[in-house]
């Protein structure tokens, strides 16, 4: 039962990663109607500047800043290079355009910064708790946990930013509708320029937690293939879809990792390790047999 | 001067039907035929059938197949290599386990599991549709490529999933020398490409072009989305497992799992979006493209680096293939989204017209 | 041909349709009788184009009861509508904008065309003569129409006034027994709407199609239809021909207003 609970736990951490992620997602999602497959570059790319600033002697604090300034100006450079242009292309052609964006950031990201694998030291260590140790003989990473409740707190500010702010107000229009935002005259290409800066700084949260715990890497483009089975459980749209889509990605897939495989060793003989890569991904599929808005999606009703 | 169809009347609307009304074209289509079919042969040498020429038409099948999907019927998929895993799996083991099955058997087989494979992943899009569908063809793609390295059942027992293809014989001749082998290749994905094209000017291709610009219209007009799409996703299956059947047999002869994976089923997606979305010439034209700009880039870059005195080694050449790669997609879909096959429409109308533009 | 109004053909009794808690149709029963043409009107957001989507099973509504040819039904579904001989247009124009004009011409065929896709593939006999066929048939509309200069054009090219033009073509190339119309003349010019007139009454007149249609532009609808049905906020206030309505007070005040 502890063991149980020990990944049930180190799964929901996780999940909250993921959360991360697939919250990059969402915002720009929501903004402008745009899936961006890219998300999971960003992330790659934010940490890479992140550890190349560090490496250039700068402080954390620095290289952070520094790092935010290069994701922002990569942002306000899709929107004018690439999705100002694109207006009024369909939205399938605008998801294949991030696919491409997401290659090109993909080879950027080695040829500004070198392609090896950087350790990332932001100061926090990775052992058990203590005391949750003594009492209940679990054993929960206390860098799992910091990372979740940064990850939280990242969370909660971007959600007042939205509510409260008249820049998130703008936000929240645009997301409603473009034209009637135009209209009443909200500068349409400097929110999609702002909101790309608000999801590079949500990539590069991401990337800095992710890469202090396996590194910096080229590995940390697959994040966007984890955000994405959480943003079908959620439904694009939906911040708090992509909380308890991720909670429940990351419990189930480390869940299913550890009881599955035995069983099909059962029955068939064989390793089957590896089912976390899918699991996901099917979950979500026949969650969406179900419900195809996802979680917290809104309902579509097609008029004609 | 000589593309002109002035003078080229047509009486009858089967005249008005025919793929190539322009009988210049058609003078057009039969010269690259005897040319792909009796010059190359005598003329090309090894590396050319091994390097380009096989990969590219194994390729234009495996984008036609995705071009029937996504392009015509409007359906996402990012997991077209996946399908062409199963084609090679299933052909592999027909031919490994029924004694005596003929080769050309096991590709159409190899089709057919790969349609049926097809349908089972395609049921969602009855349901969801555009994004939510791409995220969940991607199940598709980390499932089956799985299932291929963990069940040794599939790989007739060899160790993470590798198989080696036996020879080829088709009727009793042996197809084991590169221009065999190309031949082989070239019929197959002639006589598909033909019947692509006859059922996406028909009824069929009217019905996925109808799902794909306005669903609840065609159903109002009594088209039955469920079958069509499914039907897509089978026909699209199809020509991805013969496809992949081809990759493992007349290609590569040896293939894992893990060949078949999301960035060859992005390959495949990039391949049709440079052609051109919804034409079947595009799918032959982007193959092409996507195929040879790595090697033009192998080639081109180390001699850049020489003129501009700047050290290239190899990573950074593939990171400069990659930025190209996305570069290009993002250039392609700004600026003719369409691609190339609509290039080629264009300059076609500008030739009709040439030397006298107005 | 002198056009011979004959008996009920569709009969809705006590439609009412919601969404989630919006009533978009109440209690609404009225008859189509055939070769006739029968308008909806009523204000906007009145449930007019509701009302169509239910005749033809694009919305299924929570009450109510569809008689169409003698034949009971609790709600249509679009696929039975369609082999039934119902054939529609859209407010928002619905055309296949990717595909030529003569293409969704023939895709407004389809359930007539019975090859299957492996016929299709290999352009084997039935398959190729179909095709040929049906493209006679699809001529006859084109020339109908006088679209036959735009026939290899994508429809996605064409200005409104003749992608309107041809959805109309795309409904009438299925041959159908009744033809709903939504709004076929919004946003044209005057020269537009006396065309689109035109085709219209040859429609009815010619081919003897029973039409339902909405629109707004009251000359045209009073010219033209046989009776009409006065919709308001998802409630009838009005039925009869054209004099009746015209002097039904109740219709009076929904367009006019009054005070209460």
């Amino acid at each position: 039962m502890q063991f149980f609970f020990e990944v049930l736990i180190g799964g929901l951490l996780s999940g909250i990663m993921y959360s991360l992620v697939a919250l990059g997602f969402v915002l720009i999602y929501k903004a402008s109607g745009v899936f961006n497959f890219a998300q999971g570059a960003m992330v790659y790319f934010a940490a890479l500047s992140l550890v190349g600033c560090l490496e250039k002697g700068a402080p954390l604090w620095l290289a952070f800043i520094l790092a935010f300034v290069i994701m922002t100006l990569l942002g306000i450079a899709t929107e004018k290079f690439v999705l100002r242009k694109m207006v009024n292309q369909s939205p399938i052609a605008l998801f294949m355009a991030t696919i491409g964006l997401a290659f090109f950031i993909e080879g950027l990201a080695p040829m500004l910064w070198g392609n090896q694998v950087w350790p990332l030291d932001i100061g926090l260590v990775d052992e058990p708790i203590g005391w949750i140790l003594d009492r209940y003989n679990i054993v929960v990473s206390s860098f799992d946990l910091t990372a979740a409740g940064l990850a939280m707190a990242l969370v909660a500010g971007l959600a007042l930013f939205f509510q409260y702010t008249r820049v998130g107000r703008a936000l929240r229009a645009v997301a409603d509708d473009h034209q009637a935002a135009l209209s009443i005259g909200i500068p349409l290409q400097h929110i999609w320029a702002l909101v790309w800066a608000v999801a590079g700084f949500v990539a590069l949260v991401a990337g800095m937690l992710w890469g202090s715990r396996n590194g910096v890497q080229y590995a940390l483009t697959f994040t966007a293939l984890k955000a994405l089975p959480v943003l079908i459980l959620g439904g694009f749209t939906s911040v708090p879809g992509a909380i308890v889509g991720g909670l429940i990605i990351g419990a189930s897939e480390k869940l299913a990792e550890i009881y599955i495989p035995p069983v099909l060793t059962d029955i068939f003989g064989g390793n089957f390790g590896g089912i976390e890569n899918w699991f996901p991904y099917v979950l979500a599929l026949l969650f969406l047999l179900v419900r195809p808005e996802g979680l917290f999606g809104e309902r579509h009703i097609d008029r004609v | 001067m000589f593309y002109r169809e002035t003078g080229q009347f047509k009486t009858s609307y089967a005249a008005d039907q025919q793929i190539f009304p322009i009988r210049q074209d058609r003078i057009g289509i039969m010269l690259l035929l005897v040319v792909a079919f009796v010059v190359v042969p005598l003329v090309a040498s090894n590396y050319w059938f091994n390097a380009i020429l096989i990969p590219f038409l194994i390729f234009s099948l495996a984008a036609l197949g995705l071009n029937i999907l996504t392009g015509y019927a409007g359906q996402l998929s990012l997991g077209s290599a996946a399908f062409m895993a199963v084609g090679a799996y299933a052909a592999y083991n027909f031919q490994v386990r029924v004694e005596g099955m003929p080769i050309l058997a096991s590709f159409v087989l190899a089709g057919l599991t790969a349609a049926g494979v097809g349908i089972l992943f395609g049921l969602p899009s009855l349901r969801i549709k555009g994004f939510y569908l791409a995220v969940a063809t991607l199940a598709a793609q980390f499932f089956i490529v799985w299932c291929l390295t963990k069940f040794p059942y599939l790989s007739n027992n060899s160790s993470s999933g590798v198989i080696s293809v036996p020879g080829i014989e088709v009727f009793g001749m042996k197809f084991d020398a590169p221009q065999e082998r190309y031949l082989l290749v070239l019929a197959i994905v002639a006589l598909l490409a033909l019947a692509a094209k006859n059922m996406v000017r028909s009824t069929t291709g009217r019905a996925w072009m109808a799902v794909r610009d306005m669903d609840v219209a065609a159903e109002v007009i009594g088209i039955r989305l469920m079958c069509t799409k499914l039907l897509a996703f089978a026909v699209s299956s199809f020509y991805c497992g013969v496809a992949g059947a081809l990759y493992a047999f007349c290609y590569l002869g040896s293939v894992e799992p893990d060949g078949f994976s999301l960035d060859l089923s992005f390959k495949i997606l990039f391949m049709i979006i440079v052609g051109g979305v919804g034409s079947v010439l595009g799918s032959f034209l982007g193959a092409a493209f996507i195929l040879l700009l790595p090697i033009f880039l192998d080639i081109f870059l180390p001699w850049l680096s020489g003129v501009l005195q700047l050290p290239f080694d190899g990573a950074t050449v593939s990171h400069i293939q990659l930025m190209v790669f996305g570069a290009l997609i993002m250039f392609f879909l700004i600026v003719e989204p369409h691609g190339l096959a609509r290039l080629w429409q264009i300059g076609k109308e500008k030739l009709r017209l040439w030397p006298f533009p107005h | 041909m002198a056009r011979q109004i004959g008996g009920v053909i569709l009969d809705l009794k006590n439609i009412s349709l919601r969404f989630g808690g919006v009533k978009a149709l109440t209690d609404i029963s009225f008859d189509v009788r055939e070769h006739e043409i029968r308008a909806i009107i009523g204000p906007n957001g009145a449930g007019k184009s509701s009302m169509l989507n239910v005749i033809n099973g694009v919305y299924r509504p929570q009450e109510g009861e569809i008689i169409f040819r003698g034949e009971h039904r609790r709600d249509m579904d679009t696929h039975a509508a369609a082999e039934a001989g119902i054939a529609r247009t859209f407010q928002n124009i619905a055309l296949f904008k990717g595909m030529t004009v003569l293409d969704n011409l023939m895709a407004g065929r389809n359930l007539k065309m019975k090859a299957n896709f492996l016929q299709h593939a290999f352009w084997w006999g039935p398959a190729k003569r179909e095709e040929l066929a049906h493209r006679r048939k699809v001529e006859e509309v084109i020339d109908f129409l006088d679209i036959e200069h735009i026939r290899k054009t994508p429809v996605g090219r064409l200005p409104y006034g003749l992608q309107k033009r041809v959805e109309l073509g795309r409904a009438l190339a299925a041959e159908p027994q009744i033809l709903l119309l939504d709004e076929p003349m919004a946003g044209m010019n005057v020269e537009e709407k006396q065309d689109m007139c035109r085709f219209i009454l040859d429609v009815n007149d010619q081919l003897g199609t029973t039409i339902v249609l909405i629109e707004h532009d009251m000359g045209v609808v009073m010219d033209i239809s046989d009776r009409v049905v006065v919709l308001d906020y998802g409630k009838k206030i009005g039925d009869g021909v054209p004099d009746e309505v015209k002097s039904n007070p109740e219709v009076i005040a929904a367009y006019l207003g009054t005070q209460h």
